[in-house]
């Protein structure tokens, strides 16, 4: 296409702001105003993109976000952005776009070669290769079909852009700000409503500039910018502009994109609007007619080609062929005209047309082939000619040189989202159009999206769609008015009146080709040609679900906004049935893409999650501990010395322990209260173990199970009293372990007086283990004899630090003597510093997370790792926890055969053979090589070198594995690329009879 | 989709836990037989059309609810509290 700048003003555009961009590293000239499209198209550009299958050239075809070929990168580095409608963004001075799907560049495509082999690339190619005789060859294609095939490139790089996420509120969300929207909006907006209008487009009014009409007397464009300006300064009403609505979801929630790009902080947000009642005006794509080569660059919508003109001042043409089928294209031909457009040829199937739409392009030199049809467009990389032919086959054809090739074939009203919301789309014969179906949320239709066509019934339906929204909402609204003066204003729209003859596709009479390669495309953006969709029905496929699927027709990201109607009228005409019975398909969000950062928002990096500390983080990040995330929470590794490693000085502290005393920071491990007069019995059905036999005073270990039997969590209940418990759990499972004992409470046992309480927050809690543990706890708490036999293993007690509440509990997970001791949250960090300082002279030091998990892999203590939820109790052979006394939560399916069976995954120990490290998710097998390991008899959980044994040790999972001690197996692991005997042991590889501990 | 807590007013879904099919009767507690466990844990209707279901307010108050929906329109046309507040018993 020989597209270019006209002098004309251009009503989007400020030619005093110029500005230049790149595409394809060639400079483009451009105004402030432009979209990437109406630059290229002003440039004399033709070629913008080549299509996906069969890498064949494309132009612009549209203007808005119907368009389906015009998709480029914008951007470099990590900012690169693929697949952006070239027609929506705006283009900004230096900004690099570049073509997609074309090596070297769109101009000079390699790939082309791929049109060759098109018959290949038919309707279910990759169902037929993947599944047919053809199986085989799927591998030996695969690489250079995925090479071939495809759309932009998404950046390696991160992402550095900021998205942001917001809600708005309304009683009334209008969708879509065309003559209909606007007049909606200002219908509920002038008597107070709360309204939020959205609109895609940078400039409110949506197509009202392409119909040459007054209103009340004023131009409509001027019209638009009053109600514009009316509806920016009410203070109850929002507009949202370049803002898409793309998705309708329950009780009147709608999803939104806007695009920020044109400048500020955020490139885009995501909105979620919720609103009590919704106006849908969104308005109607025009829709092409399918011929053989309708793709070639140069062939265009013709209310395309009028908006490129009267918005950028751009000719798409020097001398176009226009083909339609209806009234409305041959006023925009005439609007065409007056702003300069050399129209060669006019063809239109009808015959008798009226003189008020003929003559105008008949003074202007135009032939007017009625009764005619365009068979195909021809031409090397672009439209150069039209080959047209009697609608009825007749005669010979007649070939008219052009270099644009505009088409309508009537619209299509934009049904997506009253389809996400609203029952099956309905065909009505009389706009030959798709109109929505059933309401099923809150929500009134207005303007083209019902098959509305002139500019005084549009306007007339948003005001009443505006009154009737609030009546709704209980206000009462007077009826605007609006006198339309408009050229359409006595528009023929419908079939009966003869303002339109369906017309979808042209097909060649039989015998005659144009071209050896002019395929008819229906879906440009996926290469669907018109033949694929009757192959498709010829393999019996009669569901537009079923031929969408088969074919891709209309799952592109454009999804089908200029092809899908086309297609299933296609398909209707070759299943020989008519449009009614062959339905459409459903339409889903997003109705337009929607970069996933939007949905992200700010939640990256560091805002992903919330991050949970301890009380004494400050302190641990002052001793120079590197912290990690365990969960949410921070936890210190370890305390390395200057120079040390954290790896090293985990194996450093660990072995301190076992020697002397060392004091961990226990606060993120769960702790909930559990009150009341029933809280004993409570737990005694929570936990497989009774625990209504505990004195005050006394702990135990106790299991959880799920109601299927399978173990849930494992924790510590403290019996500070008759009614009172604290339970202390992992840090990852505490919340779950809170709701699940709230649901039981609310739901099961109604009757139970217990409450529920997480004091996670409230407690920090220290450990303080080792053969001196004992020693230093006596010396800082009050009023408390430490003695074995008047404070022994698995007590709990209540006392005082310097005379603040604590408890303290004489636990221990590391296998040494060892207390717990908590204290309210604000004098952790006093605790934490009077044990150092008290403890000074018996070598106390603190440990981290990483010496915590070698103390405790080392005594065989299952861990998080290990409780990952798929494991009965007879798989850690702790079968006798389960009591015999009493029912518990999950008992009746925990006894099941499947549950308690022996050829299991079994926990035991792994002993690593000469001396090589072994690292958890490796799988146990028994072939000694890595290339033939055989299958996989389990797999480690936890893994570390043991300072107390002097070798690599792990925790693992083995079929059967509590028979097979002393067996040797190999640990394999191929991501790591490492394949290392071990010796099967017990898992309790370090005092396994717990003297240390208990005397 | 809005859930109506008696406690905090109508707020959205995304505050709330789904917890299952209020309609499926627990076992008692003294029940030891694996049997009447079974399809309390894991066979469940999938009820077209309105339907009981447990909710809790996690990020509220807290509470459960007995929330009546339709399983058609996600529409929650009723939600009362359970439990020992729900005033039922
Ligand atoms: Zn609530």
């Amino acid at each position: 296409m020989a597209g270019f700048r006209t002098d004309t003003f251009g009503t989007r555009i400020d030619r005093d702001k110029p500005l230049r961009f790149t595409f394809d590293g060639k400079p483009v000239e451009a105004f402030s105003g432009d979209t990437i499209a109406s630059a290229l198209l002003a440039s004399g550009r033709s070629i913008v993109a080549r299509s996906f299958k069969y890498h064949r050239p494309r132009g612009v075809f549209a203007v808005g976000s119907e368009e389906p070929n015009a998709l480029v990168t914008a951007g470099t580095g990590g900012e690169t952005e693929p697949n952006v409608q070239a027609t929506t963004r705006l283009v900004s001075d230096g900004l690099v776009v570049s073509g997609q799907n074309a090596y070297p560049s769109v101009d000079r495509d390699l790939g082309a070669i791929n049109q060759i082999l098109a018959p290949f690339f038919g309707a279910g190619f990759y169902y037929k290769t993947f599944m047919g005789p053809m199986k085989r060859s799927w591998m030996w294609y695969e690489p250079s079909i995925r090479a071939a095939a495809g759309m932009g490139r998404a950046s390696l790089s991160p992402d550095p852009a900021r998205y942001e996420r917001a809600n708005a509120f309304a009683d009334l969300l209008v969708v879509g700000g065309g003559p209909a929207g606007l007049a909606a909006a200002l219908t509920a907006g002038r008597v107070g409503a709360r309204v939020l209008i959205a609109d895609e487009g940078h400039v409110l009014g949506g197509a009202i500039d392409l119909d040459d009409a007054r209103i009340n007397g004023t131009a409509a464009l001027d019209w638009a910018k009053e109600a514009a300006d009316e509806l920016d300064a009410m203070p109850n009403v929002r507009v949202l502009r370049q803002t898409a609505v793309w998705g309708y979801y329950d009780a009147n929630v709608l999803a939104a994109f806007e695009d920020c790009s044109a400048g500020g902080l955020t490139r885009a947000r995501h909105w979620r609007l919720q609103a009590r009642q919704v106006v849908l005006a969104t308005g109607s794509y025009e829709r092409p007619i399918v011929f053989a080569g309708n793709d070639r660059p140069g062939v265009m919508l013709v209310s395309a080609a009028l908006a490129y003109a009267r918005r950028f001042g751009v000719m798409v043409g020097r001398q176009a062929v226009l083909f339609c089928n209806n009234d409305q294209a041959w006023l925009n031909a005439a609007a065409l005209v007056e702003e300069g457009l050399q129209i060669a040829a006019i063809v239109d199937p009808r015959e008798d047309l009226p003189a008020e739409l003929t003559q105008p392009l008949e003074q202007a030199g135009a032939r007017l082939l009625t009764g005619h049809v365009v068979l195909a467009a021809q031409g090397k990389k672009q439209v150069e000619k039209a080959v047209i032919m009697a609608a009825d086959g007749s005669g010979e054809t007649v070939t008219i040189e052009c270099d644009a090739l505009l088409v309508s074939g009537g619209t299509n009203p934009v049904i997506n989202l009253a389809s996400q919301a609203g029952g099956a789309p309905t065909w009505n014969a009389d706009v030959a159009a798709f109109v929505p179906g059933t309401q099923r949320e809150a929500w009134v239709p207005a303007g083209a999206m019902i098959g509305a066509a002139r500019l005084g019934e549009v306007l007339k339906q948003g005001a009443v769609a505006g009154q009737a929204s609030c009546e709704f909402l209980g206000l009462r609204c007077p009826l605007p008015s609006f006198k339309v003066d408009s050229r359409g204003g006595n528009l023929r729209a419908s079939v009966e009146d003869g303002g339109l003859k369906p017309l979808f596709e042209v097909k060649a009479p039989a015998g005659r080709r144009f071209g050896k390669f002019d395929k008819a495309f229906v879906d440009l953006q996926h290469d669907v040609t018109a033949e694929d969709i009757r192959l498709a029905a010829r393999e019996g496929f009669e569901s537009p679900e079923h031929v969408k699927r088969y074919t891709t027709l209309g799952m592109a990201n454009d999804q089908g906004k200029t092809s899908n109607v086309t297609g299933l009228a296609i398909l209707a005409e070759a299943r020989e049935v008519p449009m009614s019975e062959a339905g459409t398909t459903r339409f889903r969000p997003p109705f337009v893409p929607v970069p996933l950062g939007t949905l992200a928002g700010r939640a990256r990096g560091a805002q992903m999650r919330p991050v949970r500390r301890s009380p004494l983080h400050a302190t641990h990040a002052a001793a120079g501990a590197p912290m990690a995330a365990s969960g949410l929470w921070m936890e210190p590794r370890a305390y390395p010395r200057p120079g040390e490693a954290a790896e090293k000085a985990a194996l450093r502290e660990a072995a301190h322990v076992r020697e002397a005393v060392g004091i961990a920071d226990i606060s993120p491990t769960g702790k909930i209260d559990v009150a009341g007069p029933d809280a004993a019995a409570f737990l005694d059905r929570v936990y497989t173990n009774l625990f209504s036999n505990l004195t005050t005073g006394q702990t135990r270990y106790g299991v959880m199970l799920r109601e299927d039997g399978l173990i849930f969590a494992d924790g510590t209940a403290l019996r500070l009293s008759k009614d009172h418990f604290l339970l202390i759990t992992q840090a990852a499972k505490a919340e779950r372990v809170v709701t699940h004992l709230e649901y039981l409470l609310a739901i099961a046992w109604p009757d139970l007086r217990v409450t529920v309480t997480s004091v996670t927050e409230q407690y920090a809690g220290i450990a303080v283990s080792g053969p001196k543990s004992r020693t230093l706890v006596s010396r800082i708490v009050d009023g408390r004899d430490m003695d074995n036999r008047a404070f022994p293993y698995r007590d709990v007690h209540r006392a005082a630090v310097s005379g603040l509440p604590v408890v303290v509990a004489r636990l221990s997970s590391s296998g040494e003597d060892g207390y717990e001791i908590y204290i309210g949250a604000d004098h952790g960090v006093f605790l934490w510093k009077r044990l150092l300082e008290t403890g000074k002279d018996l070598g106390v030091l603190p440990y981290g997370i990483e010496a915590t998990d070698i103390l405790r892999i080392e005594k065989g203590y299952p861990g998080a790792a290990e409780f990952d939820g798929r494991q009965s109790l007879e798989d850690f052979g702790m079968e006798k926890i389960l009591s015999k006394k009493k029912n518990c939560v999950g008992r009746p399916l925990a006894l099941r055969e499947a549950l308690t069976s022996q050829d299991r995954l079994q926990l035991v120990g792994l002993q690593a053979l000469e001396g090589a490290a072994v690292q958890a998710g490796a799988h146990l097998v028994k072939g000694e090589s890595a290339e033939k390991p055989g299958e996989s008899e389990g797999h480690i959980t936890s893994a570390t070198y043991s300072p107390a044994m002097k070798s690599h040790i792990a925790l693992a999972f083995l079929r059967g594995g509590r028979e097979r001690h002393e067996e040797v197996l190999y640990a394999a692991d191929p991501l790591r690329g490492t394949h290392n005997r071990v010796r099967v042991v017990d898992p309790q590889f370090y005092d396994p009879d717990g003297s240390r501990s208990n005397g | 989709m809005l859930i109506p807590c008696p406690v905090c007013g109508l707020r959205d879904v995304g505050e709330f836990t789904y917890w299952g099919d209020a309609g499926v009767k627990r076992p008692s507690h003294r029940e030891k037989e694996a049997g009447p466990w079974v399809p309390y844990v894991y066979e469940r209707k999938n009820l077209r059309g309105k339907h009981e279901e447990i909710w809790q307010h996690e990020h509220g108050c807290r509470q459960f609810l007995i929330a009546t929906r339709n399983t058609e329109t996600h529409e929650v046309l009723d939600a009362k509290l359970a439990g020992p507040f729900g005033g039922d018993e």
